[in-house]
């Protein structure tokens, strides 16, 4: 059909496309509930008014960034079913539990106590109120901890046996699920970009107003609380994302050697290559710049020990899983994304401590390195790219499988679905994301321009429902 | 069949009522927006009063959805592939939804604003149409193949049954949201949602005639547990005779709590009639069984403790939420 289309191109498109857009929110808003925190427990500590204004100006932004969070991840969860249903019956006994008790533990606390915050303003005493909002940090930061849980056994399964009547995962140790090693690298990198997103969100949109000159103390002070939360942040990302790396050379070396683009062993040592082009017929590459030592040391910690090429790993997989298929992944997407990535992390570092040099108590002259307002002002974009890039590696680092050595993608589809369907429901998706995003958008420069004298408080209503007249006849 | 499966199957039927019970008036009051506020001042009232809780009552659909995933893998991947198109447009509705309430507080122009009311307005019908429109195709026998592929074909899911299900869904939706909105705001809305709620239940009654009616030629739910089915059909429609007193007596505790107790006997009715299958095969021997679709008994344990656990500290602060905002809305 229609271009040679398959339902399974499809269904990992929509994959690919719905995650992708729900992730441009997640980290966004597990960032914002924390930073919103921050600021509104400094007001608690300090009863400075400009912090109470703060944590009202900037959780307006939060909770745009909720709504469409929480739309989006509604899809999320229905297309396990809808587009992955032999996926759902194979990994149904580890899968959902996760799944629910996301639900159970986090989304009930997110959801009621964003309730409770949004309108209470005026009703609780400051420390209660601040209270609240960090629950629904909390509630944010444990649906990570429990959705990357189902992924992570993607990724490196642990605790299940293969029943054998039916072919499919069996839970056996529920334990070693929620302790499986990948997920105690996945998470705090996850979240450690998380708060690294958010954070240079603040400062970028901070940096466009100073740039205009407009409420220069209050963005000012707003700006150096995201450039401290985002150093720290990005540190850590970068610190996790080490051991990450450490964990991914043994357990999945097909992705390490993508993502630095080697075919054939390296010397030992093994010098790092910074950019080069990568034939993917050919198996060759060519035209690197290099830097001798640095994999060596990247991988192992120390100046020698060689790596392997995906053409040696390949072989192995093949006396693993059979010689019927190929292991390689898509290596050009890796490679950059990795770069992308990791370079990233480390620009925004750098840009981070620039920002707080300049604006340091004693000699504060951030105002006019107009340039660095420039490029915090940019920034402010990078993180979501760094994440998706991230994600890119992670889960197409996997291929063929959608559950490491035990299931391919091609198995998972749903055998129901038809091409149709997902041409409708992917052009739909798209324009829905369009215009989630733009109005989103549009929505937030609104706030921003509106300025922290905008309309911020929602009121609520009189007398109780409960009381005599209304059972009164 | 063991007890654990036995159990999750009756907790997710009270997931489900959960669910309906709650953003079952919700949904209402979106509808209401339209069909009972005669201006945006109204409107506004009304979206307060679920302002603080539409998000946490949908949090029950996504809870029931998990619970089923994780309970009875094989259940949520029949239904959920089955019945693509259907679970799409929900899913259509409740993003339009999800946003249309923190969007219109930022719109700037009567337009826009506008836009977003009637994206609540269509967001607070489709959902529970289309949940309606499933939820009585699934009690319909449907072609199912041996791996439990359900391949349903567009007459097993707009039929008659389906479509007076989704919208005797919509319109007992409605009239608990109404329901809602009388013990939640006060001035005029109160009193015209008295009205409408009192003249609603006229076309309520002939509609559950005729759910009942089609339920009894389109399903073998009369045949298969006859006792049972009659009993929760009388009590359906008791749920409405109190619910229309609470009307024109004006004890408005009483007709919320009749409207939803009328949702939730509608699940009810649904989970007894199916049992002890999950999905019924136009070939009996492709049915779906209790008894093999759910998960293993060790994730059917951890399930059972931590929801023991989990459960009743999320009801606990949701409960109080709803102290919290128990006061009236008043116009403005
Ligand atoms: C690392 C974190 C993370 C990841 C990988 C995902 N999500 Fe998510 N999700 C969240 C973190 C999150 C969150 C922070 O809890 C959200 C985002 C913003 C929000 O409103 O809550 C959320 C919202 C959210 C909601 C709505 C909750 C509500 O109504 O309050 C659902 C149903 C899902 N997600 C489901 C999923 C599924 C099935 C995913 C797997 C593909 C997924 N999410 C990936
Ligand atoms: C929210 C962050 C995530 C992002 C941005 C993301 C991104 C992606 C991408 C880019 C793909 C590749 C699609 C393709 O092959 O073209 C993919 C595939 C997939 N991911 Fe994720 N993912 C995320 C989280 C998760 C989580 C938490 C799970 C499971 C719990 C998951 C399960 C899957 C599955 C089942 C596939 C389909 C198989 C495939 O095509 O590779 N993903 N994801
Ligand atoms: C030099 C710095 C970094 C290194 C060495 C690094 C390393 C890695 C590695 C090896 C993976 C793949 C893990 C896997 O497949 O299991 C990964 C994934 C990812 N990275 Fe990074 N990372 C760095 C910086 C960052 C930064 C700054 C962010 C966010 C702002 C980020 C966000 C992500 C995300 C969202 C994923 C996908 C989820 C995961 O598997 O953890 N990374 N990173």
């Amino acid at each position: 059909m229609l271009a040679g289309l398959t339902v399974l191109d499809l269904a990992r498109f929509q994959f690919a496309m719905t995650t992708v857009f729900h992730f441009f929110f997640v980290p966004f808003s597990i960032g914002m509930a924390l930073l919103t925190a921050i600021m509104e427990t400094l007001y608690v500590r300090k009863k400075q008014a400009v912090y109470l204004k703060m944590a009202k100006f900037w959780g307006r932004i939060f909770l745009l960034s909720f709504a469409v969070g929480v739309v989006t991840g509604i899809i999320q969860e229905f297309q396990f079913g809808m587009n992955w249903s032999n996926y759902s019956r194979f990994m149904g006994d580890i899968f959902g539990a996760p799944l629910a008790i996301e639900a159970l533990l986090a989304f009930f606390m997110e959801s009621t106590f964003i309730g409770l915050w949004m309108f209470t303003w005026d009703r609780f005493k400051p420390a209660a109120h601040a209270a609240l909002i960090w629950f629904v940090w909390l509630g944010t930061t444990l649906s990570a901890i429990w959705i990357l849980s189902a992924n992570s056994f993607m990724q490196h399964p642990t605790g299940f046996a293969i029943n054998p009547a039916t072919g499919r995962v069996k839970l056996v140790d529920f334990g070693a699920v929620i302790l499986n090693p990948q997920l105690w690298v996945e998470f705090p990198h996850v979240i450690f970009g998380a708060f690294t997103t958010a954070s240079f969100a603040v400062v970028g949109m901070a940096a466009w107003q100073l740039l205009k000159k407009r409420d220069v103390d209050f963005f000012q002070k707003s700006l150096r609380i995201g450039l401290i939360v985002g150093l720290v942040s990005v540190v850590g990302a970068i610190g996790v994302g080490d051991t990450q790396t450490q964990f991914i050379i043994k357990d999945q070396p097909m992705k390490f050697a993508a993502t630095e683009g080697i075919y054939k062993d390296t010397g030992d040592p093994a010098a790092w290559t910074l950019v080069e082009l990568i034939d993917t017929k050919k198996h060759t590459v060519k035209g690197n710049i290099e830097i001798p030592y640095l994999l060596s040391l990247l991988s192992y910690h120390k100046a020698n020990g060689s790596v392997k090429g995906m053409d040696t790993v390949n072989a192995e997989l093949q006396r693993k899983y059979g010689k019927d298929k190929d292991y390689y992944v898509p290596v050009k997407t890796l490679f950059w994304s990795f770069r992308v990535m990791a370079g990233g992390g480390v620009l925004l570092a750098l840009l981070a401590v620039l920002g707080l040099w300049f604006s340091r108590k004693k000699k504060d002259t951030l105002l006019n390195q107009r340039w660095l307002l420039y490029l915090l002002g940019l920034a402010l974009w990078l993180p979501f790219i760094i994440n998706t890039a991230g994600w890119f590696i992670t889960e197409l680092g996997r291929y063929p499988w959608v559950v490491y050595g035990l299931y391919t993608i091609a198995d998972a589809v749903s055998p129901t679905t038809t091409v149709p369907q997902l041409l409708i429901t992917n052009i739909v998706y798209f324009l829905l994301f369009t215009m989630l995003g733009g109005v989103m958008i549009y929505y937030c420069r609104r706030v921003l321009k509106q300025g922290p004298d905008g309309p911020l408080d929602t009121d609520y209503g009189t007398s109780d429902p409960f009381a005599k007249e209304a059972f009164a006849k | 069949m063991t007890a654990l499966q036995l159990l999750w199957f009756l907790l997710l039927a009270v997931l489900f009522i959960g669910f309906f019970f709650l953003d079952g008036f919700d949904f209402g009051v979106g509808m209401a927006t339209r069909l009972l506020a005669h201006d945006e001042a109204e409107r506004t009232q009304l979206v307060s009063t679920i302002g603080p809780h539409w998000d946490g009552n949908e949090v029950w659909l996504i809870t029931a959805g998990g619970a089923m995933f994780a309970s009875y893998p094989l259940w949520y991947a029949s239904l959920f592939s089955g019945f693509y198109l259907l679970f799409f447009l929900v899913l259509v509705g409740l993003i339009i939804r999800g946003v249309a309430f923190e969007f219109a507080a930022h719109a700037e122009t009567e337009r826009g604003r506008s836009i977003w009311r009637w994206a609540l307005f269509f967001g607070s019908i489709i959902p529970p149409f289309f949940l309606g429109m499933i939820f009585t195709a699934i009690i319909q026998p449907l072609p199912i193949d041996q791996a439990g592929n359900v391949f349903a074909t567009f007459g097993n899911q707009v039929n008659l049954l389906t479509i007076v299900g989704g919208v005797a869904v919509v319109l007992m939706c409605l009239m608990h949201g109404l329901n809602f909105i009388r013990l939640k705001t006060e001035g005029p809305l109160r009193q015209r949602a008295r009205a409408l709620n009192a003249k609603l239940a006229w076309v309520l009654y002939a509609g559950e005639v005729v759910f009942a009616a089609l339920v009894f030629f389109m399903t073998d739910f009369f045949k298969a547990r006859p006792v049972s089915t009659t009993l929760i059909v009388v009590l359906i429609v008791v749920a409405a005779v109190a619910a229309h007193y609470g009307a024109v007596k004006d004890r408005e505790l009483l007709s919320f709590i009749s409207s939803g107790a009328g949702l939730a006997l509608v699940v009810a009715l649904i989970f007894n009639g199916l049992f002890p299958r999950v999905m019924i095969g136009v070939n009996p021997a492709h049915s779906i069984l209790i008894q093999d679709a759910s998960a293993s008994p060790l994730t059917l344990t951890i399930m059972t403790v931590v929801t023991c656990i989990l459960l009743p500290i999320a009801l606990g602060y949701f409960i109080w939420s709803y102290v919290v905002f128990h006061k009236r809305v008043a116009a403005k």
